[in-house]
């Protein structure tokens, strides 16, 4: 088998993505029964859903509302005169006999996700097309049974299918995308944005060429993904694969592959059905949809920040650096919560330390998310202003008030800390009192600073910080140790 | 245009329409006397009109995001040809 490396000094990949995005609406697409993950199965099924003689499907208004917030996140035009088609094919999961989808007028068009490159730099990949259209319900097929079953819950659910232009060159950039995707929809809050559950698929479609050229090889499809990771493999298999083939001067065709997660390796479908042929025609039961000037804006004003937005203002406003911007606005909602600590603190490079370690090891451990995280953004600004104030040290900050305040999440963090008995002392005759017995306790010491050992301050500091359990001021307790070896 | 009886077959196909040969001559014939109407209509000039796509002038009929309750399990189950009591049941499909 050749080496990847050595196939990308020769070819270089071409590669699109069709991602499917299950959107969180509360109710189905067209049929108005709840669309739920994991009910006992045929338990959230209607007539229409079912495919009943005689009934009607209806659309469901937030579906365009969340496939507009996707199109105006990427910067795409929202389409105006929009209606359905039916994608004809015959499934046991797909009781109509055909997928209600958009063909002719996708809701969005244009627009671009930009991914962040090794380098540093930036890179849009384009989007063709954003669609609306109904996911089909589940087959399982079990071994030794004679039949399939089929759960039609998830039957009716809104989908979008984001379509990228084939800007994608490499297995790496194909994940930064699909990782700003579902970044982008769970800020949108439209998808869960999970691939191993489903409510993220993905499908590749990679070609290569011989570096420097401009026509597009016989591109293979790939379905079947269902991690981020498996994308990648997916991807880089191919690479190798279709290389190969070239190299030993095979031809193959357009086709679509599965991925077999087990063996990291792509497959042919049996192609009975050699061209899909969808035979796609106006769906006559739903009528057209407007999308008006005013619904565009009535979406433009529930926007939330994007991340991009919130990467900008935490650098530029707050000074983070780009690693530590770009790590807080991975996750929409520790992004705001950062962001509404620094409403209470200037110690923004703190606070973000702050929730990037001893916050998100604390959500870690209990499998939290933010939500369920005990103390409000103003307490990690409050317990930073200490440390900052020099009112508390670092270390009891961490070992001792911060526990106690996730214990404690209602009570004012300074009052905390007085009722603990955590606040550094700065009563300068207490020190002076304390410096001089720890110096009384160590005259050999002494006499080795006095001759020149001036590294043994902190061993002294060491033992005024043990003498006042920690509480001692640095930064005062320094001064007096030495101003007073100093005066023997 | 005319339709062959291989474009006929993979229409069936696709459709899963099952015919013998002389339904089949019948069916070509039909489909053949349809696509020379379809012929016919397009020498008319339709330069600029847009297609009619919905009878009615209805548009935006629209459905706020309430869910409704769904059907009962063993309503949804009933009419099944075959079934179990949770899945509907159907040939084997495989993958």
């Amino acid at each position: 088998m050749m080496k990847l490396e050595e196939v990308l000094k020769k070819y270089e990949p071409v590669i699109g993505l069709e991602v499917h995005a299950q959107l969180k609406t509360r109710s189905k697409a067209f049929a108005p029964e709840e669309a739920v993950y994991g009910a006992l199965p045929n338990t959230s099924v209607s007539v229409v859903t079912l495919a009943h003689p005689g009934v009607l499907p209806k659309v469901n208004k937030r579906t365009f509302d969340f496939a507009i917030k996707m199109g105006l996140a990427c910067g795409s035009q929202i389409t105006e005169y929009n209606f359905f088609d039916r994608k004809n094919y015959f499934y046991p999961d797909l009781p109509k006999g055909y997928q209600i989808s958009q063909d002719k007028t996708p809701i969005c068009r244009g627009g671009a996700i930009h991914i962040k490159l090794p380098d540093g730099t930036t890179k849009a990949i384009g989007i063709t097309r954003i669609h609306i259209e109904e996911d089909a319900g589940k087959s399982m097929h079990i071994e030794g049974e004679e039949e399939s079953f089929v759960d039609f819950n998830r039957a009716g659910v809104p989908l979008i299918e984001i379509v990228s232009e084939p800007d994608i060159r490499s297995a790496d950039e194909a994940y930064a995308y699909l990782v700003e995707i579902r970044k982008l929809v769970r800020y949108l809050d439209i998808c869960d944005g999970n691939m191993e559950e489903g409510s993220l698929r993905c499908d590749v479609n990679v070609s290569i060429r011989p570096r420097g050229s401009e026509r597009f090889g016989t591109r293979v499809e790939v379905k079947n993904l269902n991690s981020f990771g498996n994308v990648k493999r997916a991807i880089e298999f191919e690479i190798v694969r279709q290389a190969e083939l070239i190299e030993r001067g095979e031809s193959f065709v357009q086709e679509t592959r599965m991925f077999n997660a087990e063996t990291g390796q792509t497959y042919s479908l049996r192609t009975k059905e050699s061209l899909n042929d969808y035979r796609y025609f106006p769906e006559p039961d739903l009528t057209p949809v407007y999308v008006t000037q005013e619904w565009i804006e009535r979406i433009q004003a529930e926007m939330p920040p994007l991340p991009w937005e919130l990467f900008d203002k935490f650098t530029k406003e707050y000074g983070l650096s780009e690693y530590d911007a770009e790590v807080l606005t991975s996750e929409r909602d520790i992004a705001l919560y950062y962001d509404e600590a620094c409403q209470y603190t200037k110690e923004y490079k703190a606070v973000a330390n702050w929730i990037s370690v001893q916050v998100k090891a604390y959500l870690n451990e209990l499998a939290y998310t933010i939500d369920e995280f005990p103390l409000k953004p103003k307490a990690i600004a409050d317990l930073v202003n200490l440390i900052a104030e020099g009112k508390i040290t670092h270390n009891i900050a961490s070992k001792q008030l911060y526990p106690l305040m996730l214990e404690n999440p209602d009570i004012e963090p300074e009052a905390l800390a007085q009722q603990h008995q955590l606040i550094v002392n700065t009563n300068t005759d207490e020190l002076l009192g304390i410096v001089k017995e720890v110096i009384a306790r160590f005259p050999d010491k002494v006499e080795e600073y006095k001759n020149g050992k001036k590294g043994l301050l902190g061993m002294f500091m060491g033992q005024v910080m043990r003498a006042t359990q920690g509480k001692a001021d640095p930064k005062l307790a320094t001064r007096l140790l030495q101003e007073e070896l100093e005066r023997l | 245009m005319k339709v062959s009886l291989d474009t006929l077959q993979k229409i069936a196909h696709l459709a899963r329409l099952e015919f013998d040969a002389s339904e089949a001559q019948s069916m070509l014939q039909d489909l053949n006397k349809i696509i020379e109407w379809v012929d016919q209509l397009e020498q008319i000039d339709t330069t600029g009109v847009a297609p009619l796509i919905h009878m009615s002038e209805e548009k935006n009929v629209l459905r706020e995001d309430e869910p409704a309750p769904a059907l009962p399990h063993e309503r949804a189950l009933r009419n099944a040809p075959k079934k179990d009591s949770n899945y509907f049941r159907v040939p084997k499909v495989i993958e």
